[in-house]
């Protein structure tokens, strides 16, 4: 029950998604093919073989002449198939082709920065708070506020200032060094993290703030809790109070919330990406927007809104394992 | 006669607020013999939760053991190290808490909670034999061994407290220390409780500290009995001897106040409200609100006395 | 008076309160008293020499499009932060009244309710706004922006709101007030609201945090009204002209150093709060 609830919950998602993304270029007042003739023309002189063509996938993507349920339900069916429709900007690209392109690099720069910030930030919240840790910690509850309160990239700017800039330790931006041909050698992989580093340390820094102060939150409201004073009161050991007491509790209201903030992250590592012209998704919606590539928007913001949709059904799936409260059946 | 089980010689402890510091427990000096049923009663806020903590050595800032001794069986748990305290909880004196609603781990099963106790205070036990352990502790509180393997939300509020006496028994200390155990069930599972915790007392022979505020329930199931006021001392004495003869006048009222089944009239209650602990009265706390208050009631703090063998009372009345 | 007193004994405790506040305060002189002493027109283009480091005569420097930096500086503060507060407060208030409609009148409204909360809060903001300010591109002004955000600000408030009420709802003075005939106005205003008034200052300042970051991410995306000198519009304009290859610090420092400040005493604030409403996150006296 609680199952089909969420799976539910997902669809609801994803057809909000869709039909946000139908209905919206409908009301704007802005025709993204004129644009495109406009900034073309600006540019100097038409293709003529490559209008006729963009206008007759334009035409058939939104089917203007055909009745508007009738292109709300084509519409509906393409996006099921994950039929995004092709670039504006690229044609005659696929926007598929060109997210597919952008995706592993956000994929892998999202999965382990959430991975590392969220073990350390939990492991290290939980620390602060424990009354028997070293009492130096409770100063790092300081710089934590500070570096939680800003936004990520507004501290990738702060890195970039400090430590490419003034310090020229590390490379401004991109993937890999300009120039380079991605290849499968050592040298390009070590490239590659190089350049990975300063925007995954945005990622985690801000990341590991923000969960180790909420684990300390928790974990002070746990202590608290009754059940911790019968375990005081048994003499357990206080290593086995923290762990199968204290954090086995906290445990649960810490997933929770970070299935709540994957909006938050994922916006979060877009602008980090933006700002660092790393090669992800992140750089490719902002070019998108300066070449009013419509397509290729509404694409990423659809596919993201389902990749978080599934991502957050997965970690509740997980709520039953870890509280035996909370069952598969009911709630 | 032996030596007493647990003495406890002139405790405070006080909570220091930014207002000034609450006296909690202010100079309680009592004796628990070996084997003995003594029961702790009084109004909410008389600090006898706060003994129990004592006890315990769980009081948590602001609040301390100002001064004071605590002797189990010959050792002052006052003074010890955290490390030497924790190895004396559980195994020579343990506790039941007061709201078992809450006092069990929601994430572990029962067995595990009924293990981790013994575990971490000798780890030589084998599983087979912990295990024995368990059933032996959960079948003593008349719980089916299927029990053992189930959640604590799997359970109603009197199984849950009866897995927290499960667990106080479950190293045969030399004192539970028992904190309104009832006081969160309803009648029926209360007596049910009571009785288990009486039968255990009774066949192990431990020596048991019961707090309370219902004087009635508490009368059926210990011997002696010690009425606390305002963190102090009012009187202690055989349960039997206090309800023929109450000597204390804050006492005397308590027990007035005690309906009877069959008489029908006006309940009365005490009349004014309890002193702050901040700013207690001088003298006597209970002046204000006492019908037999002297004039030397409200300047001199009246000694706690064994005025006669097995009497002990802290009023001027009876001043020796 | 003694009200005030205890006011300023509690501040001095409650550290993160009072140092996020001076924050803020600072900020809000540099804003509102800025405006007093400087030309709000040298923050649009071309109202001085390009790309000048800081001098006498222009203490914040000039960007590539001929703004005065310290006006940018005192407009873009300003701006941001009136965006921040309408489209915040737009949402407060929408949220509130929906969270609490919900809760207690409960049944199919709040089922509804929950049920597009929990769905609008999975998608990422951002995403969502991206696609609807993109539509306006350029057209926009701030107000625009405002009420862009404020769509997708009410969903938290909602739901915190809505929590607190089925609380409350469920504790005794309510079902009290209710016997003793209050009428349901009364109950709501006499003895809902200032239980709520706690969690409306917090949802408040989370709100405001809130938009000022969407609004923020929107302009660095350049999606933002693209004329005025708004926090974020600065970030876009110092990628765009690539500011960090031609090293103009005082460029780059400029939004970051506002945005920071803003952004950390927002937080302290409503750390600050929230020791307020729950005093057992309070420190050890």
């Amino acid at each position: 029950m609680y199952f089909l609830r969420r799976l539910l919950m997902l669809f609801l998602v994803i057809w909000a998604a869709a039909t946000l993304t139908f209905f919206l270029p409908r009301i704007s007042p802005r025709n993204p093919i004129r644009e495109k003739l406009i900034q073309m023309s600006t540019q100097g002189g038409y293709i003529e073989a490559g209008i006729e063509e963009m206008i007759a996938a334009y035409e058939e993507k939104f089917g203007l002449d055909k009745p508007l349920h009738e292109q709300y339900w084509s519409y509906l069916k393409d996006m099921a198939r994950l039929d995004l429709g092709v670039s504006l900007a690229n044609f005659p690209k696929t926007v598929m082709s060109q997210i597919a392109d952008a995706l592993p690099w956000s994929i892998g720069l999202l999965l382990t920065t959430t991975l590392i910030s969220f073990v350390i930030g939990t492991i290290l919240g939980a620390l602060i708070a424990w009354p028997r840790s070293p009492r130096w910690l409770e100063y790092l509850v300081a710089p934590l506020m500070t570096v939680s309160a800003v936004p990520h990239y507004i501290f990738s700017l702060v890195l970039i200032y400090l430590l490419a800039f003034r310090a020229k330790l590390f490379p401004l931006s991109g993937g890999y060094t300009i120039g380079t041909v991605p290849s499968h050698e050592l040298s390009f992989y070590l490239d590659v993290i190089k350049h990975s580093l300063l925007p995954a340390l945005s990622l985690v820094i801000v990341g590991i703030g923000g969960r180790a102060l909420s684990m300390r939150g928790m974990m002070v409201t746990i202590q608290g809790e009754d059940y911790m004073t019968l375990a005081e009161a048994k003499g357990l050991k206080g290593g086995r109070i923290f762990y199968r007491y204290g954090m086995r509790n906290a445990m649960l209201p810490q997933v929770t919330s970070l299935a709540l903030s994957l909006g938050f992250l994922v916006s979060g590592s877009t602008l980090v990406e933006m700002v660092f012209g790393y090669p992800g998704i992140g750089t490719l919606l902002a070019t998108s927007i300066r070449q009013f590539d419509y397509f290729v928007i509404y694409g990423i913001v659809f596919l993201v809104i389902l990749g978080i949709g599934v991502a957050t059904l997965l970690l509740d799936l997980t709520y039953p394992l870890m509280d035996p409260r909370i069952t598969y059946e009911g709630k | 006669m032996s030596a007493p089980i647990l003495s406890v010689q002139d405790l405070r402890v006080y909570y220091y607020t930014e207002a000034g510091a609450v006296k909690a427990v202010d100079g309680v000096t009592l004796d628990v013999a070996r084997g003995m049923k003594m029961g702790l009663v009084g109004e909410s806020g008389c600090g006898k939760s706060t003994m129990a903590m004592a006890f315990m050595r769980l009081i948590k800032p602001p609040g301390r053991i100002e001064s004071g001794q605590v002797v189990l069986d010959g050792t002052d748990l006052v003074p010890l190290s955290e490390d030497r305290m924790r190895r004396v909880r559980l195994n020579e004196i343990s506790l039941i808490p007061q709201g078992a609603m809450n006092s069990l781990n929601p994430v572990a099963r029962v067995r595990k909670q009924i293990i981790d106790g013994i575990q971490d205070h000798n780890g030589r036990f084998s599983r087979a034999e912990l295990n024995d352990r368990v059933e032996e502790v959960l079948e003593a509180v008349d719980l089916r061994p299927e029990v053992a393997d189930m959640f604590p939300h799997e359970l109603s509020g009197g199984m849950k407290q009866r897995v927290c006496v499960a667990i106080a028994i479950s190293m045969r200390p030399k004192v539970i220390i028992a904190d309104e155990p009832t006081s969160a069930l309803d009648v029926v599972v209360q007596r049910q409780v009571m009785e288990t915790i009486q039968r255990l007392q009774q066949e192990l022979g431990i020596s048991m500290i019961l707090i309370g505020h219902d004087m009635g329930l508490m009368a059926q199931s210990i011997e002696h009995l010690a009425v606390m006021y305002s963190g102090r001392l009012a009187e202690l004495a055989e349960v039997n001897a206090i309800f023929e003869e109450p000597l204390h006048p804050y006492t005397q009222l308590l027990i007035s106040t005690l309906p009877v089944l069959g008489a029908k009239g006006v309940f009365r209650g005490i009349p004014g409200i309890t002193p702050s602990l901040l700013s207690p009265p001088p003298g006597c706390l209970f002046h204000p609100r006492c019908p037999q208050a002297q004039e030397i009631c409200q300047h001199k703090v009246p000694t706690w006395q064994e005025i006669r063998p097995g009497r002990w009372v802290a009023c001027h009345k009876y001043e020796v | 008076m003694a009200q005030a007193a205890s006011a300023i004994r509690y501040l001095r405790r409650n550290g993160r309160l009072l140092v996020g506040i001076i924050l803020l305060l600072i900020l809000f002189l540099f804003a509102f008293v800025g405006r007093l002493f400087v030309d709000g027109n040298d923050a649009y283009p071309l109202s001085a020499p390009a790309n000048l480091a800081p001098t006498l005569e222009y203490p914040f420097g000039t960007d590539s499009q001929g703004r005065d930096l310290l006006a940018v500086g005192v407009m873009g503060t300003y701006l941001t932060t009136k965006i921040g507060v309408v489209a915040g407060s737009l949402g407060l208030g929408f949220g509130t009244i929906l969270g609490f409609l919900a809760a207690y009148y409960g049944g199919v409204l709040d089922t509804v309710v929950r049920w597009v909360v929990d769905v609008l809060l999975t998608i990422p903001s951002l995403l969502v706004l991206v696609v609807i300010a993109s539509t306006f591109q350029g057209g926009i002004d701030v107000n625009g922006m405002a009420l862009v955000v404020a769509l997708l600000a009410w969903m938290w408030p909602a739901r915190v709101i809505r929590s607190q009420v089925l609380t409350m709802k469920q504790r005794a003075f309510v079902r009290v007030a209710q016997l003793s005939g209050s009428s349901n106005l009364e109950i709501i205003f006499k003895e809902l609201m200032p239980n709520l008034l706690p969690f409306l200052g917090a949802s408040l300042v989370g709100s405001v945090t809130g938009a000022i970051f969407a609004s923020l991410g929107l302009e660095a995306l350049g999606l933002g009204p693209m004329r005025e000198p708004t926090l974020g519009m600065t970030i876009y304009w110092v990628m765009y002209y690539g500011a960090f290859v031609r090293g103009m610090w005082w460029w780059i420092m400029n939004p970051i150093v506002i945005i920071v400040i803003l952004f950390v005493g927002l937080f302290l604030v409503s750390a600050g709060l929230d020791e307020l409403a729950n005093p057992r996150l309070r420190r050890r006296v």
